[in-house]
């Protein structure tokens, strides 16, 4: 198995919520994809740890999801406990994101000597220009006619074309990473046990595929460095050793998803927010160094990854007055704590000003997003590019068409019309 | 600019490392070293890792506090009223931005005896000594509009409670409405007085020592000796070994922070710094200092009848509580500092409260969270802030919040931070329950009984949460089952805190406070 677990209802348990699960349903339904939060504040208001019908705890609560994200009785690997798991090669799950230390310790120091501190420190910092010079080589192409989906033009290729030059993966096969990576991601978005059968099969296939694809690259890359991310891995030994081959592969697969899904639909959702509060970005405007604040806000209310549902109960774990019973699937609904009331004043309000700023948005604890600091740069040198060089931004459709991914949650095309381009100004 | 992180909420993350690069570096995997006192020109890149910290723990100069929701309700303090703080450190201050911060709008006067603004003392033993920040580049940052009575190089000689009045050195008298005695500690001296003062013998806790020291080192000394194995003393040696100068580390326990972490613990920080090239003698003392004939420091000889030549000792054998000002004044003080109640509300000594005199910091001896009656005072700077917050609030609203934080406290020394919650020096046993003491990257579990009392984590600051709400829910010792992290079988023991000496529970977290 080498996908993202299944996150469809299956066999009733005793002691689940029927109507927390078919809060859940309604979730899940596309058509309630475009606005969530009321159905997170119904489950959270109901409790903030919950069982669904089909034994899995579902965690809406912000102080809940801290406590159990902390908890090292508490497994990220979906497979834990479980001796019916064959090795099915390399894949997201044997990706450093669902293992357990000292495995996931030991594979994210590795691959973080070739990303941040304290091997690489100043190598994320570096990239600002790169950055800034991509998001305006974007704003140039738009088209004269005043009418752009912000996410073919802008969110989707910005994130993925730093991706492949930090992994060091060529672009012009960025298409066929596109249908790989939305394959791999996709059997969460089943409605039913047929379908979601077939899109775990076709996402099978997809690692397969990419697995082989990025195998080469890494082959052609051992003994001959090119200065990329991927090129370390195979050639840096660091005080650890190398990864194996099947460990290289499942860490770039993991990373080149992470670039593929998650910043674009940060940067799309940002501008779309951004957009419906014209006060707000007329504010951002006259004063882009509030850029990092109206960031964190931003993602705080629109987290692109807004349930992650790989958790597992290694033992009974009590949380508030609910067990979480060992061998329990316990899903992190991450957007939900960043609206828990009883941690944000006012939460469904758009407040850049606002005194808390430690929201979920990247996750937290040892499986905190690795590729944080970079999506960080990009969403706000993006958002600052995009609204700084162009004057009179208007949505064309409110809400606008969502991809069928609630767990990576994100606009599928965001069309806005705008006026006058302003040439870029110098990089920073 | 001015900038101070939170050390006892970071739990390195590493965003700001990634954003501000000049700013923020990591020491080894987890040990974050900043620079206290950056350049104007990195301003954006630290408000951007201020504002990415995902537990908000990075504190910029000049931000605006917006008053807390409470600051609506009805406070014991009207506009008029005049509220003396006596001790101009961390925790005065962050009594001062509590009182603002919630919406005081009366007279605030600070009065301290180092003519230096508020300054965090933590770089002092580590960027200071490095050279990577000024002795004089900690000041800790604060808001721009405190609107505050600076009274500072003058000390606090006397405190008259019938006139509510503070007397300073110099004759003054400062009238108070409420008063915050948070007067802190000063570095024991070596008890030979004599020696004490030899030219070449230093102490560490105020920004003066910091510089003198520092000096000393840049001086490129020949070795130097550092009596205690404490935070304190180990930081430096830390300090003396990254700058490659030969060091010298006398504890008198079986091994440095043996008393603050026990034996298991301490064990591996001894291998550690030995790994470091520190020349480290446990289970020694020392028993004379020698000195040449223009008083200059040469030589220690050690219980061991060994003997070394050095240029530079440093004593760091814990700390003096400042209460010698209130002797006579009928606030209750003793060995531990001035007693008070779980609101930090000081005492008479017949045990009444005293209801205008708080008290706050290093230097309060308050009543141990199990109600046991035992007194302790927490020698840290999150109990500086925590039990400042309080009173500070409870100055304002005349309400009796009690200051019950499970205690937090941080070192980084030898390229690897130390994280501990609870009171792990008053703990019976210890067990490793996360990762490997071999692998320098674990979280051993402290018990008193059946309870989880305290754990200390090396590079492993991430799991240090889920301990600190165990020791408030007293889990039962040891852990037990399966976790994603469990040691290896050898070293899943369940061991005595200390084989030597039960460890002396009135003088919590004072494990400095050793006489040699």
């Amino acid at each position: 198995m080498n996908t993202s677990p299944d996150s469809r209802p299956g066999c009733p348990v005793s002691g689940g919520s029927s109507a927390a699960s078919a809060t859940w349903d309604r979730f899940l339904d596309h058509e309630n994809r475009h606005d969530p939060y009321p159905l997170y504040a119904r489950l959270r208001d109901a409790a903030p740890v919950q069982r669904l019908d089909d034994g899995a705890f579902l965690i809406t609560g912000y102080d809940e999801i801290l406590q159990v994200v902390h908890d090292p009785r508490i497994s990220s690997d979906p497979l834990a406990g479980r001796d019916d798991v064959g090795d099915a090669g390399p894949g997201l799950t044997a990706a450093f994101v669902m293992q357990d230390p000292p495995a996931h310790d030991r594979l994210r120091r590795q691959t973080m000597r070739h990303f941040g501190p304290p091997h690489h420190a100043g190598y994320i910092d570096s990239l600002r220009t790169d950055i800034t010079r991509t998001a305006s080589a974007l704003i140039n192409g738009f088209p004269a006619s005043g009418t752009v989906d912000l996410v073919e033009a802008f969110a989707y290729p910005l994130p993925v074309m730093m991706i492949c030059d930090v992994l060091g993966v060529p672009h012009e096969d960025e298409p066929r990473f596109h249908a790989w990576s939305m394959a791999i991601i996709a059997p969460p978005e089943a409605t039913t046990p047929e379908e979601a059968e077939a899109l775990r099969e076709e996402a099978s296939t997809a690692t397969r595929e990419l697995g082989a694809y990025l195998a080469h690259l890494a082959e052609v890359r051992r003994g001959t460095p090119q200065g990329d991310l991927l090129s370390g891995l195979v050639n840096d030994h660091g005080t650890e050793g190398l990864m194996s081959t099947s460990e290289i592969i499942s860490t770039t697969i993991m990373l080149l998803i992470g670039g593929h899904e998650t910043t674009v639909n940060m940067i799309a959702n940002g501008a779309l927010t951004l957009l419906r509060h014209p006060e707000e970005l007329d504010r951002l405007r006259a004063d882009p160094s509030t850029m990092p604040r109206v960031f964190e806000e931003l993602l705080r209310l629109e987290p692109p990854a807004q349930v992650t549902p790989k958790y597992v109960a290694l033992q009974d774990v009590r949380v508030g007055d609910v067990t979480i019973t060992k061998g329990s699937p316990v899903w992190i609904a991450w957007a939900a704590a960043n609206r828990d009331p009883r941690h944000f004043a006012d939460p469904d309000r758009f407040d850049p000003l606002r005194e808390n700023r430690d929201h979920l948005g990247f996750g937290a604890g040892i499986h905190a997003c690795f590729g944080a600091p970079l999506a960080r740069l990009e969403s706000q040198i993006a958002l600052a590019e995009l609204f700084i060089r162009l004057e009179d931004v208007r949505l064309v459709e409110d809400p606008p068409p969502y991809r069928r991914n609630p767990l990576l949650r994100g606009p599928s095309r965001l069309d806005i019309t705008f006026g006058r381009v302003l040439p870029a100004t110098t990089v920073s | 600019m001015r900038i101070a992180v939170d050390m006892t909420r970071c739990q390195s993350y590493a965003q700001c490392a990634f954003l501000a690069p000049d700013v923020f570096r990591f020491e080894g995997e987890e040990a974050l070293v900043y620079d206290p006192d950056p350049s104007e020109e990195f301003r954006a890149r630290i408000e951007q890792s201020a504002a990415a910290c995902p537990v908000q723990a990075i504190r910029l100069d000049g931000e605006h506090r917006r008053p807390a929701p409470e600051a609506s309700a009805p406070t014991a303090l009207t506009a008029t009223d005049r509220v003396v703080v006596v001790g101009a450190s961390l925790a005065g201050l962050t009594a001062v931005e509590t009182l603002r911060s919630g919406g005081f709008t009366g007279l605030v006067t600070v009065i301290g005896d180092e003519p230096d603004e508020p300054y965090d003392r933590p770089p002092l033993s580590k960027q200071v000594l490095l050279g990577t920040a000024g002795a004089r580049g900690t000041r800790l940052p604060r808001a721009s509009d405190l609107d505050v009575e600076w009274r500072l190089g003058e000390a606090a000689t006397g405190l008259d409670l019938r006139a509510r009045t503070v007397l300073l050195a110099d004759g003054g008298r400062v009238p108070y409405d409420r008063v915050l005695i948070a007067t802190g500690t000063r570095a024991r001296p070596w008890p030979v007085a004599r020696d004490a003062g030899l030219d070449g013998v230093h102490t560490l806790r105020t920004a003066d020592d910091a510089e003198r020291l520092r000096a000393r080192l840049v001086a490129r000394p020949r070795r130097v000796l550092v009596i205690g194995g404490g935070f304190t003393g180990s930081e430096i040696a830390s300090a003396c070994r990254r700058l490659d100068i030969p060091v010298t580390l006398v504890d008198r326990g079986r091994a440095p922070l043996a008393r603050a972490l026990g034996d298991t613990v301490a064990d591996v920080l001894a291998d550690v710094q030995r790994e470091h090239g520190v020349d480290l003698r446990s289970s020694t003392t020392v028993t004379s200092l020698r000195a040449d004939a223009r008083g200059t420091v040469t030589a220690a000889t050690f219980s061991d009848g060994s003997e070394v030549d050095v240029d530079v000792v440093v004593v760091a054998i814990g700390a003096l509580r400042n209460i010698e000002w209130l002797s006579g004044s009928g606030v209750a003080v003793g060995p531990l500092g001035v007693d008070c109640d779980a609101s930090c509300r000081a005492l008479g000594p017949d045990g009444t409260v005293l209801d205008d005199v708080f008290v706050a910091g290093d230097v309060a001896a308050f009543p141990h969270p199990s109600g046991d009656g035992r007194r302790v005072s927490v020698e840290h700077w999150g109990n500086a802030v925590s039990q400042a917050s309080v009173a500070a609030d409870n100055i304002r609203t005349g309400g009796q919040a009690r200051h019950d934080e499970v205690p937090v406290f941080w070192s980084n020394q030898f390229g690897h931070v130390i994280k501990s919650v609870g009171t792990p020096e008053a703990a019976d046993s210890v067990v490793i329950a996360q990762g490997s003491t071999a692998r320098r990257a674990f979280v051993a579990v402290y018990g008193t009984g059946d309870r989880v009392v305290g754990a200390t984590a090396l590079d492993h600051v991430k799991w240090v949460e889920h301990y600190r709400r165990q020791i408030g829910e007293g889990a039962s010792f040891p852990p037990e089952g399966r976790t994603v992290d469990d040691p290896p079988d050898a070293e899943r023991t369940v061991r005595p805190r200390s084989r030597i000496t039960r460890p002396d529970t009135s003088a919590q977290h004072s494990d400095e406070r050793t006489t040699p």
